[in-house]
């Protein structure tokens, strides 16, 4: 299936694992796109009686098969922003001992993995598996602004235009990478755009 | 001594100058004629007199200037000072620290005066005479960390300790070497350091974790860091780079030896006692090139140490590409002539430049 191997880096960046079955009576599934893949790879009878699965399908066709699993609670959101207030009503409501499982794109993953964080989960004990595109959620540094699925380096700002450098440089509290202005030094010196791993 | 505070600026005019006596002060990084990352670690337990290592908060002629300038940094971006809610507790072991070095260390400078927990603190050069309640944060205008290191040169960061691990979990970061704690905020210590290029490879940040976690309270800490800066601004910070980025093209052989700047930082380390926290300033000295030839050791161990240094480091700090120009300044004030070990300047003993 469509998983990628990510070349090693900086410490700062987050390295995804692969999802297993952990023991506990309560288990959270966030995923986007072919994230679903991941749960599918797992998923036992017993293990869906005890599992929230909230699915971003992101022009995905895999809400059916997941359905179908029999979840105990199921959620096919149209975007993360529409889903995040539901996801934050979970970790509010949930009990010590919640396992969370986070699959799919870098952007899915983080966020998700920053509310959990805020609702007291520590990242450490959070489950990921990448899946699907590899582009990348960059804020950058300049104007703060955040653009989603970035994929080529350098890419220009989608808000002050600027023409940034897509650095390895992660922070979990903005799951974001980090942009910064590629021509400074050398106003309009600017490479021509390829893909992150190219 | 009484200090004349300088009225100086760290950006539009760069109107900002060092004394003969800032000059001979100036933390001078390099105890040898090169340079590679080490932990080089030592007590912060004073220094000679006069030096910038005698004081534990070390305040000098420039302090008025740079306060004003943090204001207008963080007018700007208030950003740059961020706490996590947890750090609150940590903030008040840093005004109390701050507050009894300075006034125990510059009596007639600043005043500490404690009844229970209402204090009043006097700051004579910005004119400060506020009572407030310790540990009540409404009794002050800011956050306690907000508050004390507005009247405090050099960066805070403010690390909790948890996890056999340094998090950098609140600060005041506005005189920084390219780096933002609006981004870094809530890292450990390893991934806030994660850019560094070759340090991880050595093992320098796992052994000065190590040594940082076990910093004891009334033991601190101290060690220097350096890079370049093309004008004496304080602010290279990463949100503002597509601004202060093209300074860097604009030296030229006739102005590089008031132009370009050897940034130094002293970064000190104080266990805090009641949130076990570990504040970390990083205080930054500012010298031109010209300022340091005067003193003919610094001169010549400068040349070798940047002509000597790895395409690595001098790339990361930013001044690859202006660096055959700062050797053919550097070279003039290099004889070939040995120099003694260690940073002091040696202006007494040292010969004069034989060229």
């Amino acid at each position: 299936m469509s998983k990628f191997e990510f070349p090693p880096s900086i410490k700062s960046r987050p390295v995804y694992g692969t999802l297993e079955a952990r023991p506990g009576k309560g288990h959270l599934m966030i995923a986007d796109g072919e994230g679903a893949e991941a749960i599918l790879g797992i998923a036992t009878p017993d293990l869906m009686a005890k599992t929230h699965i909230i699915y971003i399908p992101r022009g995905a066709a895999f809400a059916d098969q997941l359905r179908a699993l029999g979840p105990a609670q199921f959620y096919e959101g149209p975007t993360y922003a529409a889903s995040v207030s539901r996801i934050r009503r979970v970790l509010q409501d949930a009990h010590m001992g919640l396992q969370v499982y986070l699959t799919g794109t870098e952007g899915l993953m983080g966020q998700a993995q920053n509310e959990a964080m805020m609702a007291g989960i520590p990242h450490t004990a959070i489950q990921t598996e990448h899946r699907g595109s590899v582009a990348r959620r960059m804020q950058c540094v300049h104007c703060k602004g955040i653009t989603d699925d970035v994929e080529t380096d350098p890419f220009q700002c989608s808000h002050c235009g600027l023409n940034l450098f897509v650095r390895d440089h992660y922070s979990r509290r903005l799951a974001a990478y980090q942009g910064v202005c590629i021509d400074a030094e050398d106003p309009g010196n600017v490479p021509a755009p390829k893909g992150i791993y190219e | 001594m009484t200090i004349q505070f300088n009225d100086e600026t760290f950006r539009d005019d760069y109107s900002f100058h060092n004394s003969d006596w800032a000059i001979k002060r100036f933390p001078f990084p390099f105890h040898e004629d090169s340079y590679m990352y080490a932990v080089n670690m030592e007590q912060h337990r004073g220094g000679p007199e006069g030096s910038v290592y005698e004081k534990r908060f070390d305040v000098d002629e420039h302090y008025v200037s740079e306060m004003r300038d943090r204001a207008m940094v963080l007018a700007d971006d208030p950003l740059r000072c961020q706490s996590l809610p947890h750090m609150t507790l940590a903030g008040w072991d840093l005004l109390e620290l701050i507050m009894v070095s300075k006034s125990e260390d510059y009596p007639d400078l600043f005043e500490l005066h404690r009844d229970g927990n209402t204090w009043r603190w006097i700051n004579k050069p910005l004119g400060i005479d506020d009572t407030f309640t310790f540990l009540d944060d409404t009794t002050l205008p800011y956050g306690p960390m907000e508050y004390i290191t507005r009247q405090t040169q050099g960066d805070f960061c403010v690390l909790d300790q948890r996890d056999n691990n340094l998090w950098m979990d609140a600060g005041m970061v506005t005189t920084q070497a390219d780096w933002s704690l609006d981004f870094d905020i809530g890292m450990n210590f390893f991934e806030w350091h994660a850019p560094v290029p070759l340090a991880h490879e050595k093992g320098i940040f796992v052994r000065a974790l190590k040594f940082l976690l076990n910093i004891q309270q009334g033991a601190p800490a101290r060690r220097l860091n350096w890079t370049m800066t093309v004008n004496p601004l304080l602010d290279t910070s990463p949100e503002n780079y597509h601004k202060w980025g093209i300074q860097k093209t604009t030296l030229t052989p006739e102005n590089i030896g008031a132009k370009q700047h050897l940034r130094v930082e002293l970064q000190t380390f104080f266990r805090l006692p009641r949130s076990n926290g570990l504040v970390f300033p990083i205080r930054c000295y500012l010298c031109s090139f010209q300022d340091l030839m005067t003193m003919p050791k610094w001169g010549r161990r400068l040349h070798r140490v940047v002509r000597d240094l790895p395409v690595e480091l001098a790339t990361y700090k930013g001044f690859i590409d202006n660096r055959p120009m700062m050797l053919d300044y550097l070279s003039q004030f290099d004889d070939g002539l040995p120099t003694s070990p260690g940073v002091w300047p040696d202006f007494e003993t040292e010969p004069p430049l034989a060229k």
